[in-house]
C-alpha cells in the first residue's frame, strides 16, 4: 500500500485538489494542496465543504500543523453556505480549546445569531468584526441570501421594515435589493409597507406535494396470483 | 465477538492481566481438542465449505473458548502452525481470532496491541495482493472490519489515558508510532474498499450486470469472496470510524454506495445491520436530519423487536440489547427535537413510552432539568468518540481520553438550547388556525420582535439539507406568515389507500375461495 502511496504522490501534480479529496484523502502530503484550496476559495468564491472538512481532519490528527488563519476562513465560508449545517459540522472537528480563542469565539456568536434568527444582533457584530470578515469576498451578499432565504419560508408578505433589519439595508439601497429580488426571485411590492413573497412549498404548506399514493411493485406482486 | 467497542472502559476492571494470569497457562500446549478444532477448520476452508466453516468458527471457537479458555489465550499460533501445513493465510486467520478472543475475555498489553496490528496489516496485506482464494462466511468477515474498527479505537482511548502510563510503555508507544495510525487505518479500509471494486459491483447491479447482494456477497463461480466482502463491510467501518471522529458529513458520503432503504449483504449479519443504521442514524441526527433517523431507528428497532428471540443464544446478544436501547435512546432524542410520532410504528412507539415516555414529557420542557436529560441520553447512546492524534509525550501527561466526547456533547447540546423556544411556539400554533403577532407575543410573554425571531428559527430548525443539499422539512406543524397574522398548517398524515385495498382484495379473494369449497347440498 506505501507504494502506492508514494506512486500517487508522483502523480499528484496532475490532479485537481477535488480529485485528491475524492480518491486520496487520507495522505498527509494533500494538506499544503488543502490549504492553498481554502485560500482560492476566498479568492474566487468558490466553496467545497468536502476538501474543507478533508482538511480540519488532517488538522485533527496533526494538531501542530493547524493554521488559525485557514482554519477561520474556513468557518467563515461555512457560515456563508448557511442554512446548510455547515459551520457546525466544521466545529465539530475543531478542538474545544481552539474554539475558545479569537476569532473563534466571535464566528461561534455569529453563527449563533444567525442559527436564531437574531439578525438585528448579528449585523451589530459584524460592524465589530469588519477586519476578520472583510477578508473574504462575498460574506455580506451571502449572509442576505441566507436571511431573504428564511424570510421567505417565513412570510408570504414580509414588512419592510423586517427586511431591511434582516439584510441591513436601507433606503435606496434597499430598493435596489428588492428590484433584483423581483426580476430574480418573483418579489413584488404590496400595499403598505409591505412585500410580497412568491408563494413556495414552506410558506404556503398546502403546496406541499403529498408523496402520492405509491404502491411499491413487490406489494402488487403479492396479488399477481389473485389477479390471474 | 460483534460491536465489542462497550469493553473499552474495561480495562484492568476484574479482568486478569496477563502479567498475572494463570500459571498453568502455556501458549505452546496444544490440547487435542484445539487440535481437531484447527485440523478441520483448516480443512473446510481448503475444500470451501462455508457451511462448516461457519459452524466451526460461530459455534466450536465460542463453545471451546467457553470451557476451556475463559481466562487464558488460546495456544499461540507457533504452536498450532504444524498442524495446518504452516498455511501462512490461515495463520494470519487463527491470529486474528486469538487476539479477539484476547480483547474481549482479557486485558491486552500494549505489546500485544501492537502485535494485533501487524497481523493486520499482514493478513489485509494478502488480500489486498489478492492472494487469498478462499470463501468466508459473512459473519467472519463482518467480525474483522468490526474488531479492527474497535481495536483502533480501543488504542485511542487507552492511549489517552496517559497519566498512568510507564516509562516503558511510553517508549513503546514513542517507537511504534505507526502501530493503530489513524491514516494507517483509514487507508487500510479505504484501500480494501477501492481494491474490491465495490462500488463499482453496486453499480453494475443496479443495472443487472452483476450479482452480489442476490447471492449475500458469496461468489458460486469458484471465486473468491474475501476481498469483496471485506470491501462491503470496509464502507460501514469508514462510517464508524468517521462518525468517531466526528466528521458526520463524510460518514455518511462514505456509506452512500449501500443503499439502507434497501436490504443488502449489511442486512446477512445482525451486527453489520445494526452497525450501520446505529451511525447512520446517529450521524443524521448531529445534521438535524431528524426525519432520516427516525425512519431508520423505526425500522431497525422494529426489525429487532421481530428478531430478538433468534439471537438469545447467539454470543452477540447481550451487544444487541446493549444498542436497542441505545437507539431507543437516540430515538427519544430525535422525537423531543422533532415530535413526528406518526413516522413510528406502534409497536415501536408502545416500547418507547415504556422505557422514556416520562424522560420524554419532561424534555418537552426545555428547562434545566431538560437539559439534564438531553445530556444523560446523549452520554448514554452515543458512539465512544476518539481523539485521533497522538500525545506528546514531552508535557506533563494528562488524561485526554474524554476531550472528543465532550466536545460532542457540548456542541449537541449547544443545538438543543437554540431550539429551546421551538417547544412553546408548537404548543401555541396547535391550538390556532391563526393568530396576530401582538396576540401570540402577549401570550409568550415576549415582545414581537422576539417572536419573529423565534418563527424564523422555528422555520428554520425544521428545515434539514439533505445529502444533495436539498431542503427538506422535518416540520411537524408548519405556518405562514401574512403582514402580521400568523396562518397555521397542520400536515395531515397522508391516508395510504393503496394498502388498504390491496388488503381487501385478498380478504376478498380469500372470502371467495372459502364459498367456493363450501358444497351446498
Amino acid at each position: 500500500m506505501e507504494r502506492e502511496m508514494q506512486k500517487q504522490q508522483q502523480e499528484e501534480s496532475s490532479y485537481t485538489v477535488e480529485q485528491l479529496v475524492t480518491f486520496n484523502p487520507y495522505n498527509p502530503d494533500i494538506l499544503p494542496d488543502l490549504e492553498n484550496y481554502v485560500n482560492e476559495q476566498v479568492s474566487s468564491q468558490t466553496y467545497s465543504l468536502d476538501a474543507n472538512l478533508c482538511l480540519l481532519r488532517h488538522y485533527q490528527f496533526e494538531p501542530d500543523r493547524m493554521s488559525i488563519q485557514i482554519v477561520s476562513h474556513i468557518l467563515i465560508k461555512a457560515l456563508m453556505a448557511m442554512p446548510a449545517p455547515d459551520f457546525s459540522l466544521c466545529l465539530f472537528l475543531i478542538p474545544e480549546k481552539v474554539q475558545m480563542e479569537e476569532p473563534f469565539k466571535t464566528l461561534i456568536v455569529l453563527s449563533h445569531y444567525l442559527e436564531t434568527g437574531r439578525f438585528c444582533q448579528f449585523w451589530d457584530e459584524v460592524a465589530k468584526s469588519r477586519r476578520l470578515l472583510e477578508a473574504v469576498p462575498g460574506f455580506e451578499q451571502a449572509i442576505q441570501a441566507y436571511a431573504g432565504h428564511v424570510l421567505s419560508l417565513t412570510y408570504q408578505k414580509v414588512p419592510r421594515a423586517v427586511l431591511a433589519e434582516a439584510i441591513n439595508i436601507e433606503g435606496p439601497s434597499l430598493d435596489k435589493f428588492i428590484e433584483h429580488q423581483a426580476v430574480n426571485s418573483g418579489w413584488a411590492l404590496g400595499k403598505g409597507q409591505l412585500i410580497v413573497i412568491p408563494k413556495n412549498e414552506f410558506n404556503h404548506p398546502e403546496l406541499k406535494k403529498s408523496g402520492g399514493d405509491i404502491v411499491p411493485l413487490e406489494h402488487i406482486a403479492r396479488i399477481f396470483p389473485i389477479l390471474g | 465477538m460483534s460491536f465489542s467497542y462497550d469493553y473499552d472502559e474495561a480495562d484492568g476492571h476484574g479482568q486478569m492481566q496477563l502479567s498475572q494470569q494463570d500459571v498453568a497457562y502455556d501458549p505452546n500446549f496444544v490440547p487435542d481438542y484445539v487440535k481437531s478444532f484447527v485440523v478441520h477448520l483448516y480443512r473446510y476452508i481448503r475444500e470451501k465449505n462455508v457451511y462448516e466453516i461457519y459452524q466451526m468458527y460461530e459455534s466450536s471457537f465460542h463453545a471451546l473458548s467457553d470451557r476451556y479458555f475463559k481466562e487464558t489465550p488460546w495456544p499461540s499460533v507457533d504452536a498450532v502452525a504444524h498442524y495446518v501445513d504452516n498455511d501462512h493465510v490461515f495463520c494470519l486467520l487463527y491470529r486474528e481470532m486469538w487476539f479477539r478472543h484476547l480483547f474481549a475475555r482479557l486485558s491486552p498489553t500494549l505489546k500485544q496491541r501492537i502485535d494485533s496490528w501487524d497481523n493486520y496489516c499482514s493478513l489485509f496485506g494478502v488480500v489486498l495482493h489478492g492472494v487469498v482464494n478462499m470463501q468466508l462466511p459473512n459473519q467472519w468477515l463482518w467480525d474483522m472490519v468490526d474488531e479492527f474498527v474497535y481495536q483502533f479505537q480501543s488504542f485511542c482511548q487507552y492511549r489517552a489515558k496517559m497519566k498512568n502510563k510507564t516509562e516503558q510503555e511510553i517508549a513503546l508507544l514513542g517507537q511504534y508510532d505507526k502501530a493503530w495510525n489513524v491514516y494507517g487505518v483509514l487507508n487500510y479500509l479505504q484501500a480494501l474498499v477501492e481494491k474490491s471494486a465495490i462500488i463499482q459491483i453496486l453499480d453494475r447491479e443496479k443495472e443487472g450486470l452483476e450479482q452480489f447482494t442476490a447471492n449475500d456477497g458469496y461468489d458460486y463461480d469458484g471465486g473468491s469472496n474475501v476481498l469483496k466482502v471485506l470491501g462491503y463491510f470496509s464502507m460501514v467501518g469508514l462510517l464508524r470510524v468517521h462518525c468517531l471522529l466526528g466528521d458526520y458529513q463524510t460518514a455518511l458520503k462514505c456509506l452512500q454506495p449501500i443503499d439502507t432503504s434497501q436490504q443488502g449483504v449489511y442486512f446477512t449479519v445482525i451486527g453489520s445491520h445494526i452497525a450501520t443504521i446505529y451511525h447512520y442514524g446517529f450521524a443524521c441526527l448531529m445534521l438535524r436530519r431528524y426525519v432520516d433517523a427516525i425512519r431508520e431507528f423505526n425500522k431497525i428497532l422494529l426489525h429487532i423487536y421481530m428478531i430478538k428471540q433468534y439471537h438469545q443464544k447467539s454470543s452477540q446478544y447481550e451487544q444487541i440489547l446493549k444498542k436497542n436501547e441505545q437507539m431507543y435512546a437516540l430515538l427519544a432524542i430525535c422525537l423531543s427535537l422533532c415530535p413526528q410520532v406518526n413516522l413510528v410504528d406502534e409497536t415501536v412507539n408502545s416500547q418507547l413510552r415504556e422505557k422514556y415516555g416520562e424522560k420524554m414529557a419532561r424534555m418537552q420542557k426545555f428547562d434545566e432539568e431538560a437539559f439534564a436529560i438531553y445530556d444523560e441520553l446523549f452520554s448514554y447512546a452515543c458512539p465512544k468518540f476518539i481523539t485521533p492524534s497522538a500525545p506528546s509525550f514531552d508535557e506533563p501527561l494528562v488524561n485526554y481520553n474524554q476531550d472528543a466526547y465532550r466536545l460532542q456533547l457540548k456542541l449537541f447540546l449547544y443545538e438543543v438550547k437554540q431550539q429551546q423556544l421551538l417547544s412553546g411556539i408548537r404548543t401555541f400554533l396547535k391550538v390556532y388556525s391563526s393568530i396576530s403577532l401582538a396576540k401570540l407575543a402577549n401570550y409568550m410573554d415576549v415582545d414581537e420582535t422576539t417572536l419573529r425571531t423565534i418563527l424564523l428559527t422555528y422555520k428554520h430548525k425544521t428545515r434539514a439539507v439533505d445529502s444533495d443539499r436539498k431542503i427538506i422539512s422535518n416540520a411537524d406543524i408548519d405556518f405562514y406568515i401574512e403582514d402580521d397574522m400568523i396562518r397555521v398548517v397542520e400536515s395531515k398524515p397522508v391516508k395510504r389507500y393503496g394498502d388498504i385495498f390491496l388488503r381487501q382484495i385478498i380478504k376478498l379473494e380469500g372470502v371467495m375461495n372459502n364459498l367456493d369449497s363450501i358444497k351446498l347440498e
